[in-house]
């Protein structure tokens, strides 16, 4: 298990590195610093997403630096990297949940099949109910099990009556590996669920409004293994389908399930490829570095 | 030592104590404080001593001052010629007051009587000695027992214990006022309304469809019955209320919502205190705005429509009183509507949620317990507001629930009661009091069920 104290060193490396390269003080609003050129490619053949020069500022602090990278169809793409280096911050871009966040502002190019998804004539209700997100922390609706899940089902107009809508909140309970600890609670409060069941119940809540692309934020971080299997399996009956980016911290996650990992690190994206390949063969000594655990 | 200065003087004499209670500590902690382990910190012994200074001394300030009008007044009676003490106790009472008044320089001495006058020199002259006594008194005993408790200090001296034990039992002292001073109004507004129903049934009161509380005070007076029957009031309450809340809730309510949820920051830094204002106008000005324009306006609109409406309408009142209660409503949930967190709005977003859906079946949801809370306060408000009515809504009795026609409310009617010269044990100055037990009643039904509400919620959701 790669430890928090080692990733930490690992990002307070990475600032002396820059210092040393004697960047310029930043100045209100424009990029503090030139962006890393991102190793690897990062397009993909057919893609479902297209990222290009995308920017993200809270107020005048930068998060993300001019990425780059496209989504295939059918895969799951990993985002590495040491914490705060602004995984959460790429991903809530890609369905717009930034645009809840006062003060945060996102320039270049998102596209889904070939649509820019920040231009204005884009509705981000449809968007986001086909891109959908799991988040970082459980944050599951202060409602009964059953209507957690039936939620977006029902404002979708999913269920053609009620015995089609329980099917569908016990299809997506059952995915998600909660069907069987809380069949018989159905009417209690979902906040009433362990901190690790709630999340799961956020990931049932997402796939039962059926997201083509499916983004999740550290969705096992707070799992046991088991359940953590579970999860995985889930992500690859998906990906027959789907398309789904994963957030995580754990190397061994991202190298059971995903197809090609992007390594990030303080705003930029470093490296790109596929997923065997930066974790055999990292080409960016900030990715060999992480994915090692060998500093120096 | 005028008290006040006295009170100064044991401040600083128990600051000292404090100093005097930390040092002896620190003393016999030894070299660097570490030689002696002590049970607790220096502080606490200091703020021990300090303690036992100031609360012995400010009891016996307390108890002294509050016996001390008595005591003296009792001896310069004593005093006085037999001619002026044999009086009536009324007269005496008139006889008191004009000694102090005179001791206090409000009244010119040369005009009084030779024997008032040595009366209230005397009153002074002892109060003065009493006031000396007390400065020796309390610097004494506040010295004596610091003395006594830095004396006891020891390093094995539980002082953090003690120190916490008179905190906690201040702590109580102080919500025990406010427990008794509840106890003690409602205990004496019981003790009125009692005697009132000694005198008018209690079935007759609260179930009487007639009101028209004028008693006969000679026995050939027309017009008055004396009929206490309150249902009018607690109607006319219920619907200047009813039609208050109606204004009031969906106003509030979604200007709330639109603040919260829609609004761009510059709009709401505006928007929000300028509601807020609507709160701090005093409630006599909208009770002219409800006489002067709403009512006319009501009345010339009924007109329009063919409809007699009063000059003093329900409505006009429960519009107004409507008004009043927007900023209660508005300010409240909308703060409760902030403070539904962040990730809630996230996870129904990320689900494909409109805005609307996202209120009506999240955010409202969540905030409900706080909104509930805001609109209970608001009728309590609505059912104890007093000004509005008087002015906009009249004083007639009518058994009616049409908006249209005057009504009058419980508090009106406590005004109106109380108003005016009469006697205090009369049924019509009692009634007032029975009217307030069931409005106290009432509004503590109110709390309860809010209460009750608010839990039930919460046990589910949290
Ligand atoms: N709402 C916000 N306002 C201002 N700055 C923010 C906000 N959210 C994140 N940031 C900043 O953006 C940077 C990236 O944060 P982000 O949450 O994307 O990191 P992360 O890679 O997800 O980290 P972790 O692995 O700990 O979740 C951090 O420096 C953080 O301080
Ligand atoms: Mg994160």
């Amino acid at each position: 298990m790669f430890t928090l104290t080692r990733v930490e060193e690992a990002m307070t490396k990475g600032t002396e590195r820059e210092r040393t390269t004697g960047e310029e003080p930043s100045a209100g609003g424009r990029p503090e610093r030139e962006s890393r050129e991102t190793v690897g490619t990062v397009t993909v053949e057919n893609p479902r997403m297209v990222c290009r020069g995308v920017n993200v500022f809270y107020g005048d602090k930068q998060a993300i630096r001019n990425v780059s990278i496209d989504i295939g169809r059918n895969e799951v793409l990993a985002m590495i990297g040491p914490s705060g280096c602004g995984k959460s911050t790429f991903i809530r871009c890609l369905n717009r949940m930034n645009d809840t966040i006062e003060g945060c502002r996102v320039t270049g190019e998102i596209l889904l099949d070939g649509v820019n998804i920040y231009d204005r004539k884009v509705d981000v209700v449809p968007l986001r109910a086909q891109v959908g997100m799991v988040f970082q922390k459980p944050n599951p609706f202060p409602k009964s099990v059953y209507e957690n899940v039936a939620y977006g089902p029902r404002i979708h107009g999913l269920a053609r009556d009620r015995t089609e809508l329980d099917r569908i909140v016990e299809t997506a309970l059952r995915k998600a590996g909660l069907w069987e600890e809380v069949k018989d609670r159905l009417n209690e409060p979902g906040t009433g669920l362990s901190g690790g069941q709630q999340q799961r119940l956020c990931i049932a809540r997402t796939i039962a409004v059926n997201p083509e692309i499916i983004l999740m934020d550290e969705p096992c971080s707070a799992l046991d293994p088991i359940a953590t299997s579970v999860i995985e399996d889930l992500i690859f009956e998906l990906r027959t389908q789907y398309s789904i980016c994963i957030v995580t911290h754990s190397m061994q996650q991202a190298a059971r399930v995903s197809q090609r990992t992007a390594y990030f690190h303080l705003g930029d994206l470093i490296e790109v490829g596929p997923t065997e390949r930066i974790f055999t063969n990292p080409r960016h000594p900030l990715t060999q570095d992480y994915i090692t655990g060998r500093f120096g | 030592m005028s008290p006040i200065v006295l009170l100064g003087v044991l401040l600083l004499l128990s600051a000292a104590a404090y100093h005097v209670g930390r040092r002896k500590a620190f003393a016999m902690a030894g070299a660097g404080g570490r030689a002696v382990r002590l049970h607790s910190r220096p502080t606490y012994h200091g703020a021990l001593v300090a303690l036992w200074c100031a609360l012995p001394a400010l009891l016996l300030f307390g108890l002294w001052l509050s016996f001390e009008n008595a005591i003296v007044t009792r001896m310069v009676l004593e005093r006085l010629p037999e001619s002026l003490r044999s009086q009536p106790p009324d007269r005496l009472n008139l006889l008191v007051n004009d000694i102090r008044n005179i001791a206090a320089g409000h009244f010119d001495a040369a005009a009084a009587e030779p024997a008032i006058r040595e009366a209230a020199a005397a009153y002074q002259r002892l109060r003065g000695l009493s006031r000396q006594a007390l400065s020796a008194a309390v610097i004494a005993l506040a010295a004596l027992v610091a003395v006594f408790v830095r004396r006891r200090l020891r390093p094995s001296l539980r002082a953090r214990n003690h120190v916490e034990g008179i905190l906690t039992a201040l702590l109580v002292a102080c919500s025990t006022i406010a427990i008794f001073t509840t106890l003690g109004i409602v205990l004496s507004v019981v003790y009125e309304a009692v005697l009132f129903f000694r005198i008018i049934p209690f079935w007759e009161f609260l179930f009487g469809l007639n009101w028209s509380p004028q008693m006969a005070i000679r026995a050939d007076q027309v017009g008055a019955s004396g009929a206490f029957g309150a249902v009018p009031v607690f109607l006319g309450t219920a619907l200047i209320s009813a039609i208050a809340m109606t204004v009031a809730v969906p106003i509030g309510l979604m200007s709330a919502i639109y603040l919260s949820e829609y609004a761009g920051k510059t709009f709401r830094s505006i928007a929000k205190p300028l509601i807020e204002i609507l709160a701090g106008i005093p409630t006599v000005v909208y009770g002219f705005f409800a006489a002067l324009t709403v009512a006319p306006f009501v009345r010339d609109l009924g007109a329009v429509f063919g409809l007699g409406v009063a000059s003093e309408s329900a409505l006009a009142a429960g519009v107004v009183m409507g008004i009043m209660i927007i900023p209660f409503v508005c300010s409240l949930s909308d703060d409760f509507i902030n403070a539904v967190p962040q990730a809630l709005r996230d996870g129904a977003y990320s689900l494909g949620a409109t805005r609307s859906e996202t209120i009506r079946r999240v955010i409202l949801p969540a905030a409900l317990p706080g909104i509930m809370g805001g609109i209970l306060l608001a009728v309590s408000r609505a059912i104890g507001e007093t000004m509005i009515v008087v002015m906009a809504a009249g004083l007639a009795a009518n058994l009616t629930v049409n908006p249209l026609k005057a009504v009058t409310t419980v508090t009106v009617q406590i005004v109106t009661l109380l108003i005016g010269d009469q006697e205090f044990d009369s049924p019509k100055t009692l009634a007032a009091f029975a009217l307030g037990l069931v409005l106290f009643v009432v509004t503590l039904v109110l709390n309860v069920i809010a209460l009750y509400i608010v839990r039930r919620y919460r046990e589910q959701y949290e």
